[in-house]
């Protein structure tokens, strides 16, 4: 166990899989020389030399077909799209191939290719760089979709991505890269395809994944300081969504808040919200809450974006309503 | 124009047996779907036979393909067998592809036959991909890429030939100009029709071939295909052809005048390579008489093995979605 940031957890899980397999590589924009745009891969070329740590042109939508190509034919590719927004140049390529490959040609290929990319706001950055679309992903078939909302999670996603003979999008929080954490770099990883409970209470479920995980910590511990106890449930895989988690939180609680930096509508929340209607609504003993990024393509004005998004004083706000407070 | 001689008997038997099994098995194709034996999206290739024979014949058996959405006759050249085309097609058990594909999406891995693609342009990448694998695993082999014209338009296509020039990957980009995107005409959707300008740009050597002369695509592919093979680099052929058919079934060909499908159909390559053969004495009516029955057995055959086929249990829809649950 050591004190490591996000960033060198994915670091550490890519040289980990790239040391122990040689058919692993990374490949993306400014991956290289650069050392990727969060600095994620600094130092891997060095180490793994460029055919294996492939700078590529500015082609999503190619390099990451590429990456399902190469899959297809026998490797373990990493592609890195430096964020979700240029993700959708290449949303052809995920959803129309990665996604299809395998039911389309009847079971006789699979693409185990891992795409990794960073989510969210709270930099500044504006509309183009700032979104969340993870609820997008997490709604296609063929998909498997993680989300790292903690520093062991940003090295166990890594690697558990990559055993998957599946496609794996896995998201990675760009305001989380610098957050420091316990990571060991000798622990299983296959735990990541599961929720977890990663703080326990009986009053209200607080359930979150990725960017908002840790502002729902916050919370819990800002509502424990009312005397009111929550439980804060980390999503982690997206797709599929662990309903047996989902109900038993709510058989705990019987009240939950569902928190996610997509767009209210059509939000990741809102099926999480159907799951538990569907599953536990004998369980619940309040409506439950949303909370989720305003209707607004992310403003750069500081106040205006930290409105926009999920904040700490909205989740603590939405709990107490379930609780019959304020 | 006719169409160039072959090198003997056996030669000419070869190209004409192929080509008249994607013809006929096309004939029946449209046949079978006036009676609603097959549903969809049924893209007919006849009038471009010779582009798949010829070219996919000049590769080698581990030879990548990666072909579009009017597949059916690349898929019968390299060897996925009649009645699994056929059976895809009527969307049975026994087809290629489960019954999951349909005729846009024929795959046979085990023939490194990776897929008919539907989205034009999409297969291009993934071409890219598996050359980049072979180059990696140190496989030499070629990927044959096929695409139509309507490909260039598309970003991808622009993407593709870059990153396969950049990274040197040995990519053969077979482009199948029939002269129409959908039902856009060449200069109605392209800036600039010569089409081999658009290689140039990424430095990738690039020729044009009579894509109705069999023969002159065999040998223009075989020399291309070697020598990606043994320079590991991307190349590009133009094959110039032209659909004699509509887009698909449901196309009622408003935006070509019927005159034009006559005087193309004038140069039907199944036809100029027979005059060819007939005048160097290579194939007599009885050969021919011969190669047509045994075609016509083999396309009856498939029906039959369509017919009989089993349709999915409702209980496998969901299968093969991924291929692990997740733990």
């Amino acid at each position: 166990m050591k004190r490591a940031t996000y960033r060198e957890a994915v670091r550490s899980a890519m040289r980990q899989a790239m040391s122990g397999d040689e058919r692993v590589f990374l490949m993306g924009e400014d991956v290289g020389r650069y050392g990727g745009a969060f600095a994620v891969s600094k130092g891997l070329l060095e180490e793994f030399g460029p055919d294996r740590i492939r700078d590529t042109p500015l082609a999503e939508s190619t390099f990451t077909g590429a990456g399902i190509g190469a899959a297809m034919g026998g490797m373990r590719p990493i592609v890195e799209i430096m964020t979700v927004n240029f993700s959708l140049l290449a949303l052809d390529q995920i959803v129309n191939n990665a996604a299809t490959m395998r039911h389309m040609s009847g079971g006789q290929i699979n693409v185990p290719v891992l795409i990794r990319m960073a989510t969210g706001a709270g930099k500044q950055v504006a509309a183009q760089h700032s979104h969340s679309l993870e609820n997008w992903y997490a709604s296609v078939p063929g998909l498997k979709v993680l989300a790292a909302g903690t520093v062991q999670d940003a090295r166990d996603m890594v690697l558990a991505g990559l055993d998957d003979p599946d496609p794996v999008v896995l998201f990675e929080t760009m305001v989380l890269y610098g957050m420091e954490g316990d990571l060991d770099e000798e622990a299983p990883y296959d735990g990541v395809w599961r929720a977890a409970v990663r703080r326990e209470g009986d009053d209200v479920s607080l359930i979150s994944y990725g960017s908002s995980l840790p502002k729902t910590l916050e919370a819990a511990e800002a509502l424990s300081k009312e005397g009111v106890e929550a439980e804060v449930l980390d999503l982690r895989c997206l797709r599929p969504l662990d309903q047996q988690a989902l109900e038993a939180t709510v058989r705990r609680t019987h009240r939950a808040v569902v928190v996610d930096e997509t767009w209210h509508t059509g939000s990741l929340a809102g099926e999480v919200v159907a799951r538990l209607v569907e599953g536990a609504f004998y369980e619940l003993d309040a409506p439950v809450e949303r909370v989720c990024t305003v209707e607004v393509p992310i403003p750069y004005a500081k106040h205006l974006e930290d409105a926009a998004i999920p904040s700490v004083a909205r989740i603590v706000t939405a709990a107490q309503r379930t609780l019959g407070k304020g | 124009m006719s169409s160039s001689a072959p090198s003997d008997r056996s030669h000419a038997r070869t190209l004409l047996h192929q080509m008249l099994r994607i013809r006929r098995l096309e004939e029946k194709c449209a046949e079978v779907y006036t009676q609603g034996k097959i549903r969809g999206f049924l893209h007919l290739y006849i009038g471009e036979e010779a582009v798949a024979v010829g070219a996919i014949g000049a590769l080698e058996d581990e030879d990548a393909i990666v072909a579009t959405y009017r597949e059916h006759g690349h898929a019968l050249m390299r060897g996925v067998p009649m009645g699994a085309v056929m059976a895809e097609m009527y969307g049975k058990a026994n087809g290629c592809s489960r019954g999951r594909g349909g005729s846009m999406h024929l795959f046979a891995v085990d023939r490194h036959f990776y897929g008919g693609h539907a989205i034009v342009g999409g297969g291009l990448p993934i071409a890219v991909g598996l050359a980049l694998a072979d180059e990696m695993l140190g496989r030499r082999r070629v990927t044959a890429c096929f695409f139509g014209d309507g490909a260039t338009d598309e970003g991808e296509f622009h993407e593709a030939l870059n990153l396969a020039a950049l990274w040197k990957l040995p990519v053969l980009f077979l482009c199948e100009n029939n002269g129409y995107a959908m039902g856009t005409a060449l200069d109605r959707h392209e800036a600039d029709v010569e089409l081999i300008h658009k290689p140039a740009a990424y430095g990738i050597p690039a020729e044009k071939v009579d894509g109705m002369d069999v023969v002159a695509v065999e040998r223009t592919v075989r020399y291309e295909a070697e020598t990606v093979r043994e320079q590991g680099t991307p190349r590009f052929v133009e094959l110039n052809t032209y659909r004699f058919r509509a887009h698909s079934m449901f196309d009622a060909e408003l935006y070509r005048d019927k005159r034009e499908v006559e005087e193309h159909k004038k140069r039907d390559p199944i036809a100029l390579f027979t005059a060819r053969c007939r005048e160097e004495g290579l194939l007599d009516d009885e050969a021919l008489e011969a190669i047509e029955k045994e075609v016509a057995e083999e396309v009856r055959a498939a029906v039959e093995e369509a017919e009989a086929g089993e349709i999915e249990p409702l209980a496998t829809l969901a299968s093969d979605v991924v291929s692990r649950e997740v733990p």
